[in-house]
């Protein structure tokens, strides 16, 4: 079986974020960007089933500016097998909207071939939590989200779901596509002859126009702003100073 | 102009609150109709109908729709799609799984986690775990929505709205439940709770954490976690707040034993009272705590219990 594993080059989750002076969006020139850390984990989980020997090879795919290529070669080094850069924007600012990356999927997809596609379930920049539901309502598939736990036994995979209540264990036909939740393993790093090795792996480098994708955005971005800050509050010096100082703001 | 809000169901069951929040979020976009779908889903229509804002209730019951597998829910709604200009629920991981394919279904893109109504194609929600707030306009014919809940207070109560029975569409039988997992619990929601106490990887065990409950209990709250907290096994995932977590906004949050990292502040900072207890005064959640108490959580827990 073959893994096709989505990945994004976002801004660091360590890294404080600004709002640009002029409200146009978030600053992100010279600024540390790193492999999307719930793509992390998907690339991880490929890895893992390649390693128990239900999947034979692994295709991660980047679609976004040329630097997702830095992106790509981390999910190679880290045990993906080739990758697929899709060049869709110039400007390190545009963030191409799930939709169109759902569409750029499914064309590879049916190009491809995998009998799995495994997704982050967000990204921790745009925090929309939907390219993996889009790809699988394109090209009609059963739909996996959130997944604290795979297994796959023939045809089909069974998937344990962090959902608001607890958990959830549903099993899908495959192909399916999967989208990974934080508890779902812990990524591993590259070694360095990994990343040396890496660098000798096939990376294909495509445009959103040889899929045939409209990639211009459908929701226009008006403004970006800072949230509201919080006032500034106090350090108490007991339990006893705690309590009067919650009884006398009437919150308890 | 007409919204479809995809009521919350669980179990045959309303989640009023959450409901009752997105319809309050969807009143000034048009007449919302409440779509409720489940095996079994009349009872929850009927307390959808009271639901102040509400005009019409659909309710579809079949065994193909229950535990809201997305692919049957979501050919559901694609096929009532046409009547409306909007389609919205609450954000919960159930909309979160079957919006954006309701939305891919109909060639749109999808809003999630919006905290804010401009206009009726103009909205704000928040990015990069909170730290940044983007406002945007759609372009797309249909807009599909899901409402952050902690942003908006519940509609209140009126006269029934009429239900109409509906029929599920086809289903195309890609999923099929196996079992879940739910703890039950007599605490209130975390996310509609007045206060909530949570812990993180400085309670050190899951045996521990009975000190966070004891004082959660003491107050009639809601207990919460960090990740660090559920990764370590201290706390079952549905109690993890942030930005990949619940979103909460009670009247009062303590914060215990919990760093304050940014994914963990993007859960919890637009609570109206933060207490924060942590040993190091230099902890990122003091900044953001109206009262912080520097001190070991071991002593100043119990006390605190003791003395509310
Ligand atoms: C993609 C991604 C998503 C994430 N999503 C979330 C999320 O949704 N929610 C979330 O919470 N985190 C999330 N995180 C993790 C986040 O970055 C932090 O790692 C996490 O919040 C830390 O949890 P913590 O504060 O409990 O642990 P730590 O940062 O280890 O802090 C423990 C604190 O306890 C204090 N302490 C220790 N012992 C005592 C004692 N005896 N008395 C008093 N204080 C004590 C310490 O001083 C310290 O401040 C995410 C991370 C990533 C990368």
């Amino acid at each position: 079986m073959k893994v096709l594993v989505p990945v994004k080059r976002v801004i660091d989750y360590n890294v404080k974020v600004r709002v640009k002076a002029d409200g146009s969006g978030v600053d992100l020139a010279n600024v540390k960007m790193s492999m999307n850390p719930f793509d992390e984990i998907a690339v991880e989980e490929a890895i893992r089933l390649k390693e128990a020997g239900k999947a034979d090879e692994i295709v991660a795919v980047s679609i976004g500016v040329k630097q997702s290529q830095e992106t790509l070669r981390t999910a190679l080094a880290m045990g993906a097998d080739r990758a697929i850069l899709v060049i869709a924007a110039d400007d390190v600012h545009t963030d191409i909207e799930p939709l169109a990356v759902a569409k750029i999927l499914a064309k590879i997809v049916e190009e491809e071939q995998p009998g799995l596609v495994l997704c982050g379930k967000q990204a921790i920049d745009n925090d929309m939590n939907a390219t993996g539901q889009m790809v699988s309502a394109l090209l009609g598939w059963s739909q996996a989200t959130f997944a604290s736990k795979l297994d796959i036994e023939g045809d089909a995979a069974t998937v344990t779901r962090e959902v608001d209540g607890g958990l959830q264990t549903i099993k899908v036909k495959m192909p399916a596509i999967v989208t990974v939740d934080l508890r779902l393993n812990e990524p591993r790093y590259a070694s360095l002859p990994n990343i040396m090795k890496a660098k000798k792996k096939p990376m294909d480098e495509k445009t959103a126009a040889d899929y045939g994708v409209d990639v211009s955005r459908r929701l226009e971005v008006v403004k970006t702003s800072e949230p509201a800050e919080r006032a500034a509050g106090i350090k108490v010096g007991s339990v006893d100073e705690l309590v009067a100082k919650l009884k006398e703001a009437g919150a308890v | 102009m007409a919204v479809l809000l995809l009521a919350e169901v669980n179990d045959g069951e309303l989640a009023l609150d959450a409901t009752a929040k997105a319809v309050a979020a969807a009143k000034s976009l048009g007449d919302v109709t409440a779509l409720c779908v489940g095996a079994t889903a009349a009872a929850a229509a009927e307390a959808a109908a009271k639901i102040d804002g509400v005009s019409k209730v659909l309710c579809a019951e079949d065994a193909g729709l229950g535990h809201r597998l997305a692919e049957a829910t979501a050919a559901l709604i694609v096929s009532l799609a046409g009547d409306y200009e909007h389609i919205v629920a609450p954000a919960t991981t159930d909309a979160k799984n079957i919006l954006p394919r309701v939305a891919a279904l109909l060639d749109v893109m999808v809003l999630t986690d919006v905290s804010g109504v401009v206009d009726g194609a103009t909205f704000e929600r928040p990015i990069y775990a909170g730290n940044a707030i983007q406002t945007v306009k759609s372009s797309d014919a249909t807009k599909v929505i899901s409402f952050r809940t902690s942003t908006f207070d519940a509609a209140g109560e009126q006269a029934a709205a009429p239900v109409e029975t509906i029929s599920a569409t086809e289903n195309p039988g890609l999923s099929e439940w196996v079992e879940d997992k739910v703890a039950a619990s007599d605490r209130p929601e975390l996310t509609s709770a007045g206060v909530v106490v949570s812990g993180g990887r400085g309670v050190g065990s899951e045996e521990n954490f009975a000190m966070i409950e004891a004082l959660a209990d003491k107050l009639g709250a809601a207990v919460g976690a960090s990740r660090a907290a559920v990764d370590s096994g201290f706390a079952p995932n549905d109690w993890q707040v942030g930005q990949t977590g619940k979103v909460v906004a009670p009247e009062l949050y303590i914060a215990i034993g919990i760093s304050g990292a940014i994914q963990h502040l993007a859960g919890m900072k637009d609570s109206k009272v933060i207490v924060a207890i942590n040993k190091d005064e230099e902890a990122p959640i003091f900044q953001v705590a109206d009262f912080g108490l520097v001190a070991d959580l071991f002593d100043a827990v119990p006390e605190l219990t003791e003395k509310l």
